[in-house]
């Protein structure tokens, strides 16, 4: 089994997809349920097999392990691998996605259709994860857009058409130029293979483009062109903008896997590409990106606050707390990047719960009006049990894994720019502003607005799907060893490499300077 | 000597006569009513000398004193063309035998042209070159207008023919100022001429070849006719327009710039790379508003043809392989994309608008899907096979040094993307309307082709089917 473990895992849910496609007729009620249990249990599977990979790694080995490599078209390679960086994403997708599947139970048009698309997402994103080749990287980034692009237009709300079109045509624009990038490195170190490129330097040379010069040449340009894509995705300030719009048009199961699993593609990227591949780019760019983190956290935590959707609010949010993964990431130290990867998961399990929690009560209620809402509380006590719970992860409370992502980032952030790690823990103060007000608005007081005097506390099935995330936040909040434990000696030996490449550079410099 | 040459271009002598003996059977006897038949016998014919072709020959070899070339090259782009043409042939018969269109001299008007491209391809002289061209171009004006009643199939051909001719006229004038400067009408000769650089008479000469052939190919800003031809004509010729006679005139102007001025790359890149970056944009920018899906298709092949420029822009055998993968790739989508468009019709009438495809999916399932692969190929976007013609051409510009085109290209690829996913929201996001509605298909033939095209997008991507290291070899003969 062990050999192929990694291809295993990624196209189960695409086999299965298959078999729905080409077997499956009808669109009865029993069509439908066996589309669903079928989904089901292609994701439980892909869970299962996920599970021997965990078993079977070998954290302290900073190589890639259970490398599968083939010869493919055109000197590109089918390579896979899976190192401590990414096996955890690995184990998020694939833990998450039996929950999406439980989570559309109630969908009713083109269920079919429906789980098809969730099943090829789910494989494009495990081989985005576990890629090793730049091309093959690419396609399984870029394809992804195309299912997300369906649930979106098809299942989605009022304004899906518009929504759809700018997520589509914003990533797309993004990674095209991530394209050119890899086009270029390709010609320049002649292989597109992952671990290969880790260890190539790029040129530093300074250069100047239409007059401006361009400090560490060739890799801040490369750094570039993957920073429009990763930062489109991930998404940044200011190029966030398509975030709030896809996720209030979205299905709810469609919000959960682009909230949770596809922004931690962009935080990945950086770690996988950026800060190996360009370790100059990155430290000539860090300042840069320390800042529009800090101006993230702050501005859409303000905006956030002013949002009547629940669903636009909670996104705003997301890109308030990728704002600590970024600046995580670019303080290049151990508890940066430690705690970046930790806010990343936490984010996956707490953001995607939140937005399983406003799907539950629009499920009920058809509106995701903030307005429409209030005194829950008195009808659905289990769901305000819940609701408080993932609020208050949201905030970054003490015993749950969102505080543990944002304590890492800000400590690391305080050892490398002061100013920003103050800008950013303002952002802590109106997170807490933002999600305690919702919770009360939607939550507290009295129950008077006449259509809710009839509203049903959370069903069995919907309990069941949160227990798993619950236990999660918990453990990590709990016991956050658990996952650093797995990503520590990889991130170490990141974090290693980019120093040695940044000092070699800035040694080269102070001789440059030295000479003349 | 003479029966030697002869049997260098045996495949385009029996095409030839081939024709020529069925239209006087066709003129004397039945006339139209064998016309069903002569499709199938044609197509049948174009399989036959396309595996021929691509299975006998070998080397390079040379006719009529370098007239005409037989080598790795022309036989990529022959064989592509007669396949191409065969399954374009087949897929519109039922189309047209329904609205009494189909006469017999249709198959034979397309083996005259494609005997024009095959010697156009191979061509190794001026003078072979003009013959191949004419020949191509005449037969193509006729069938444009083969719908003699319809105000507008007769319009496309008598456009096509009057700025057809024109560019034959820019041709030629370019050819003649190329053999005043250079003293000779052969490609190698010109070549030895060039030797210690371009006068500036000659270059005047390549100036004009390119715009008369960037005409043939539709690239920017020599366009104009493409939407009005492809809108005018009856969907199957204009099927045929976006296949093979495009693979052949590209291929044609690879040979022309690598045989003939291929000591000059410098000079005819900047207005390859020109022509390239003008196509993307405008095909991209202009079939955004466009609601007749014929028109889109005419201005997403110009943009097409923006990135297969691309490749020859960068002026290496990499490049003209890049080329042809992304030809022969840009053929198979169009293929399945003509199928689906002559499969939409309206109780019997055929329909082009792309409204008339709303909440098509709910309908045909299928043909919906295989339509959906072919569109997000067509736009670039992985893992269909259009994203790696695109990252062919995209290294091999890269690698040439004109990194600036290929960000131009990824650009305007993102603005074309728009206009493949309204058709895509047309067919999936649109809202449930009750009528008018588009009559169910009934075709297997287009059906089969449809889905197969797709199919073919979608497991491309395990090896391309092996057609890399025929390009490759295609190149090397070219570019030495």
């Amino acid at each position: 089994m062990g050999a192929n473990l990694l291809s295993m895992t990624t196209f189960i849910p695409a086999i299965a997809a298959a078999i729905l496609a080409l077997i499956l007729r009808g669109d009865d009620e029993a069509a439908q349920r066996n589309a669903k249990w079928l989904a089901m249990a292609a994701t439980g599977l892909t869970f299962v097999v996920s599970l021997f990979i965990l078993i079977g790694f070998d954290p302290n080995n900073t190589g890639f392990q259970f490398v599968e490599d083939r010869e493919w078209i055109m000197g590109l390679n089918y390579k896979m691998g899976v190192d401590g960086i990414s096996i955890l994403f690995v184990m998020l997708t694939t833990f998450l996605m039996p929950i999406v599947i439980a989570s559309c139970w109630t969908v009713t048009t083109r269920v079919k259709e429906y789980m098809i698309a969730f099943l090829l997402l789910e494989t494009l994103m495990l081989g985005v994860f576990l890629a090793l080749d730049l091309v093959l990287f690419y396609l399984f980034f870029e394809a992804g857009l195309i299912p997300m692009f369906l649930i979106i237009g098809i299942w989605g709300g009022k304004n899906r058409i518009y929504a759809s079109f700018k997520f589509f045509l914003y990533t797309f624009l993004g990674s095209v130029l991530m394209l050119v990038a890899m086009v270029a490195m390709y010609a320049d170190a002649g292989t597109t293979d992952i671990p290969t490129l880790m260890n190539w330097t790029f040129g530093t040379e300074t250069f100047s483009i239409l007059g401006v010069q361009l400090i560490g040449g060739m890799q801040t340009l490369l750094w570039l062109a993957f920073f429009a894509s990763f930062a489109v995705k991930m998404p940044m300030w200011p190029v966030h903008t398509w975030l709030p719009d896809a996720h209030v048009q979205a299905p709810t199961a469609g919000s959960v896997v682009l909230a949770a699993i596809l922004l931690k593609m962009g935080g990945y990227g950086f770690l996988r590409f950026s800060l190996p591949m360009f370790p100059v780019g990155s430290a000539v760019m860090a300042d840069l990106v320390l800042w529009m983190s800090a101006i993230a956290i702050v501005y859409t935590s303000l905006v956030a606050l002013v949002q009547q959707d629940m669903k636009k609010l909670i996104a705003y949010s997301s890109v308030a707390h990728m704002g600590f993964v970024t600046m995580g990431i670019f303080t290049f130290n151990q508890q940066g990047l430690d705690g970046a990867i930790f806010q990343m998961l936490s984010h996956g399990f707490i953001s995607g719960a939140l937005f399983l929690c406003v799907g539950v009560i629009y499920d009920r209620m058809h509106t995701r009006e903030i307005d429409a809402y209030g005194g829950l509380v008195n009808r659905m006590p289990a769901y305000a049990l819940i609701f408080m719970f993932f609020t208050m992860a949201n905030v970054g409370l003490p015993g749950t894994s969102g505080f543990v992502g944002e304590f890492l980032t800000l400590m690391a952030a305080f050892q490398v720019n002061t100013w920003v790690a103050a800008v950013a823990t303002t952002g802590v103060i109106f997170s807490a502003a933002y999600a305690l007000w919702l919770y009360r608005r939607v939550v507290m007081g009295d129950l008077i607005k006449e259509s809710l005097k009839s509203i049903t506390d959370m069903t069995t099935r919907e309990r069941v799907i949160f227990a798993p995330l619950v236990i999660m936040t918990l453990l990590l909040g709990i016991y956050p060893s658990l996952v650093t434990d797995i990503i520590g000696p990889s991130v170490t030996a990141l974090v290693d490499q980019v120093e040695a490449a940044q000092s070699a550079f800035a040694l080269s410099n102070v001789t440059a300077a030295a000479s003349y | 000597m003479l029966s030697q040459d002869l049997n260098t271009i045996l495949p385009e002598i029996i095409l030839s006569l081939y024709a020529m003996g069925a239209l006087l059977a066709g003129v004397y006897t039945v006339k139209d009513k064998a016309a069903p038949l002569l499709v199938w016998v044609t197509s049948g014919l174009f399989v036959v000398v396309a595996f021929w072709i691509g299975t006998t020959g070998e080397g390079a070899t040379s006719a009529f004193s370098g007239m005409f070339n037989e080598d790795a090259f022309s036989r990529f782009a022959k064989v592509a063309i007669l396949l191409s043409a065969a399954a374009v042939m087949v897929m519109g018969q039922d189309y047209m035998a329904k609205r009494d269109m189909l006469r017999f001299e249709y198959p034979l008007l397309i083996t005259l042209s494609v005997v024009g491209m095959m010697v156009m391809v191979s061509a190794g002289d001026l003078m072979a070159l003009y013959m191949g061209l004419e020949l191509q171009s005449l037969a193509l004006y006729v069938v444009a207008s083969l719908r003699r009643d319809s105000v507008k199939s007769t319009e496309a051909g008598l456009k096509y023919f009057v700025l057809g001719a024109l560019s034959s006229g820019l041709l030629l004038y370019g050819a003649s100022l190329t053999y005043g400067f250079a003293g000779t009408t052969s490609f190698t000769g010109i070549f030895e001429a060039t030797q210690g650089g371009v006068s500036l008479g000659l270059l005047f000469g390549l100036v004009f070849l390119s715009a008369g052939f960037a005409f043939k190919v539709s690239a920017a800003p020599f366009h104009m006719w493409t939407p009005d031809v492809y809108d005018g004509s009856p969907t199957p010729v204009t099927a045929f327009f976006a296949t093979a006679p495009k693979l052949a005139a590209m291929a044609l102007f690879a040979r022309v710039m690598h045989d003939a001025f291929g000591n000059s790359v410098s000079d005819w890149q900047q207005i390859v790379a020109f022509l390239s970056v003008i196509s993307m944009f405008l095909g991209a920018i202009a079939a955004i508003g466009q609601k007749n899906i014929k028109r889109l298709m005419a201005y997403s092949s110009i943009a097409h043809m923006g990135f297969a420029l691309m490749g020859l822009a960068a002026g290496t055998a990499f490049g003209v392989q890049a080329m042809l993968v992304y030809m022969a790739i840009y053929v198979a989508m169009n293929i399945g994309t003509f199928a689906f468009i002559l499969s939409l019709e309206k109780n019997g009438m055929p329909v082009t608008n792309i409204d008339a495809l709303n909440m098509y999916s709910k309908r045909e399932p299928v043909k919906a899907l295989a339509m959906l692969v072919l569109l997000f190929s067509l736009a670039g976007v992985p893992p269909m096979l259009g994203f790696f013609g695109k990252f062919y051409v995209l290294q091999a510009a890269y690698g040439a040094g004109l990194g600036w085109l290929a960000v131009a290209g990824v650009v305007a690829s993102v603005i074309g993307a728009f206009y493949y996913l309204r058709i895509v929201f047309f067919m999936y996001f649109g809202a449930e309307q009750e009528e008018p509605r588009l009559d169910t298909g009934k075709s297997p033939m287009l059906w089969g082709f449809l889905v197969a095209s797709a199919a073919v997008m979608v497991f491309g991507v395990v090896n391309l089917f092996g057609i890399e290291p025929l390009a490759e070899a295609a190149s090397l003969a070219l570019v030495n």
